[in-house]
């Protein structure tokens, strides 16, 4: 897509789950591939596998159940998949981190903040321990954190939900890595503070020069942070481009749909204004589909659509959608 | 608003809820748990009507007292001060047969649809139990056929009225929450958070159920939010409360169109919307809110970009600018 040298690309990935209830395809052959520097958007509702895919990226998905059957998971060229464990411990926290959804629960509650930080830079850097708590308290004023050196020997609960983000970043951060993942990093977060903790990402992103996979269900911040988007529905990519583009003129009807869900703060107020909605749910992604997966919620559902899967196809330049209506 | 107010319908007086300097103050400890550490103003002197038959937008962020404020309505706690009065009647007042009443007429649908419904319950069960213990006489039938109509009004198959909430999926349930509800037939319903926990698609629907219940059945909501477009496409009029107390309120219009207070500006300039893209930088806002601050000034002073001396000495009186709109700004009345 955008110019630049390719940091990650994902190649054709496939995970799956075995349940009693038959194999769940969480992720089921998606290829993405992130530019350095720039922030790709993987958006979809609960259940649709983004979050498998952000984990399969650091292969921390559990083995049993899970497994991932196929594909090339590329880290500047070298494929994850291919590393045996105690050289994928070394690219984790190091090459690429990862923040998640609850800064509450991803911190270790009986641990410092400091020596929380300062773990991953003795670990991976090999820094000794004063070293390393030094370090941690640049991190902590990198990320804005007022009188870091006091609050290095503060615990997780005694901050506040956007401090212990802010603590999450500076841990990922810590060793400069070439890929963030961030799962849903804002949606615990209060508006303001969201605000906050996404320029804050966006500036670290800058000044660190590394890319962001950025995972979520909220087409606002995608809107407004990320260069690229693909929207995921069941498992596989629906639509791909560029976030002009995509916003310009969205393609699947998914898309429109997931857009013109979000009530928004218009000019205009209509109290009998009614929102537009997907009807329907997620189809059970244990049971085999025939034909495209959004045949049973899609108001332009053709005969093909339930024979037939379409595929992903370049409908503008850079602009990728897998929909019967455009093929 | 209240379309019946504006019709000469009811009056001014006919509020369904009046609340007069309502106060919750709570203590709170430290690790030295026997020790006093501070008071924390959950709830600080709100005064508010609801309007029958208006949805009436809170909207603030956590720890601005607005689920504080549900309970205190619901009588889930005893408020420090002040006064909460339905139809007239103070609730502090109330006789036991009077609570009664009172829990068939408000009721309250919660956030988070996973933690709100008992898992060993049908959802029949869940939602017949309160129609039950209302009226006690009642043969089963009769109960079977009021799920069935209940279940028909939020979108539900009456087959689904034998199935365990872990059978549902989020919306569906959120969809049985409501339904237990309006069980009872009440006539103000507070929704804390009702869509938070949802998924956007999801979240519509759910929305537009609210809304349709809403004409149908002539409900009064006390929606409550943090999300502003959720906000602003439910309500009538809006209050916008911060640290316990309300800063703006107002119609939605004049909340949407011509915000007073600087925390109201703030929260619409954190707005990320998908539907305006360009020429928007997110925020300036920095600092979070927090819940211990000394009485006399204002509290979001330490967050406010346009705040003077007299903010540090006094806090400032919620001030009608025009008959619907009000805020509580020493600066932002210009």
């Amino acid at each position: 897509m955008a110019e630049g040298k390719t940091v990650l690309d994902i190649k054709d990935l496939r995970t799956c789950f075995h349940t009693e209830k038959g194999d769940v395809r969480a992720v089921d052959g998606v290829s993405l591939s992130i530019s350095e520097g720039t922030t790709l958007g993987v958006v979809g509702e609960s259940g649709c596998g983004k979050t498998v895919l952000a984990l399969s990226v650091m292969r921390l998905i559990p083995i049993p159940p899970g497994e991932i059957l196929s594909g090339e998971i590329l880290l500047e060229g070298v494929d994850l998949l291919r590393l045996n464990r105690e050289e994928m411990r070394k690219v984790r926290g190091k090459s690429i981190s990862m923040i998640f959804q609850e800064p509450m629960t991803s911190l270790n509650p009986v641990i410092t903040v400091g020596a929380q930080i300062a773990e991953i830079v003795r670990l991976h850097e090999g820094k000794s321990n004063k070293e390393a708590l030094e370090y941690a308290i640049e991190m902590l004023n990198m990320v804005g954190i007022d009188h870091p050196k006091k609050r290095i020997r503060d615990y997780p609960h005694q901050m506040s939900g956007g401090m212990r983000q802010r603590i999450m970043i500076a841990m990922a951060l810590a060793c400069k890595p070439r890929l963030m993942i961030a799962d849903e990093p804002t949606t615990a977060l209060d508006v303001t503070v969201q605000a906050q903790i996404l320029e804050l990402m966006e500036d670290l992103k800058k000044r660190i020069n590394t890319s962001i996979l950025f995972i979520t269900h909220d087409l606002g911040v995608i809107a407004h942070f990320a260069q690229t988007v693909a929207i995921m529905y069941a498992g596989k990519i629906v639509e791909q481009a560029a976030s002009d583009s995509f916003f310009a003129s969205p393609l699947h009807p998914y898309s429109l749909g997931l857009i013109e869900a979000v009530p928004v703060v218009t000019k205009e107020w209509d109290r009998e204004k009614r929102l537009r909605t997907i009807p329907g749910m997620v189809p059970d992604m244990s049971k085999p589909i025939k034909g495209c997966a959004f045949q049973d919620r899609c108001g332009y559902v053709m005969p093909i659509c339930r024979e037939q899967e379409p595929e992903l196809i370049e409908k503008r330049m850079g602009h990728w959608v897998r929909c019967w209506k455009w093929a | 608003m209240g379309p019946l107010l504006e019709m000469g319908m009811i009056k001014e007086k006919d509020m369904l809820l009046e609340i007069r300097g309502l106060k919750k103050y709570f203590h709170s400890r430290g690790l030295q748990y026997w020790k006093q550490e501070g008071l924390i103003r959950a709830v600080d002197d709100v005064s508010m009507d609801i309007r029958p038959g208006e949805t009436l937008g809170l909207v603030g962020e956590s720890g601005c007292g607005k689920s504080t404020l549900a309970k205190l309505i619901m009588g889930l706690e005893t408020p420090t001060a002040g006064e909460i009065l339905f139809e007239g009647e103070n609730i502090a007042g109330y006789s036991r047969d009077a609570w009664r009443a009172f829990r068939d007429k408000v009721q309250i649908i919660f956030q988070d649809p996973y933690a709100s419904l008992n898992p060993r319950r049908t959802a029949g069960k869940t939602i017949g139990e309160p129609f039950f213990i209302r009226r006690k006489n009642l043969r089963k039938k009769e109960i079977d056929e009021h799920v069935t109509r209940l279940l028909a009004l939020v979108g539900l198959s009456s087959d689904q009225a034998e199935r365990y909430p872990h059978e549902f999926s989020g919306g569906q349930r959120q969809r049985i929450g409501i339904a237990r509800a309006i069980s009872v037939e009440p006539s103000l319903v507070i929704a804390d958070e009702p869509v938070s926990a949802l998924d956007v698609s999801i979240q519509a629907q759910i929305l537009n159920l609210m809304k349709d219940l809403q004409d149908e059945l002539h409900l009064t909501y006390l929606f409550i939010s943090h999300n502003l477009g959720v906000i602003r496409h439910m309500s009538d009029r809006v209050i916008v409360m911060y640290l316990g107390r309300i800063v703006e309120s107002g119609t939605n219009e004049a909340i949407f169109g011509d915000p007073r207070h600087p925390y109201t500006r703030l929260l619409l300039s954190a707005i990320l919307d998908p539907h305006a893209r360009k020429g928007k930088k997110a925020t300036n806002g920095t600092g979070e809110s927090k819940a211990m601050m000394q009485p006399d000034m204002c509290r979001f002073y330490p967050r406010c970009p346009i705040g003077g001396d007299l903010c540090l000495n006094k806090t400032p009186k919620l001030m009608q600018l025009t008959e619907d709109h009000a805020v509580a700004c020493h600066f932002g009345i210009r």
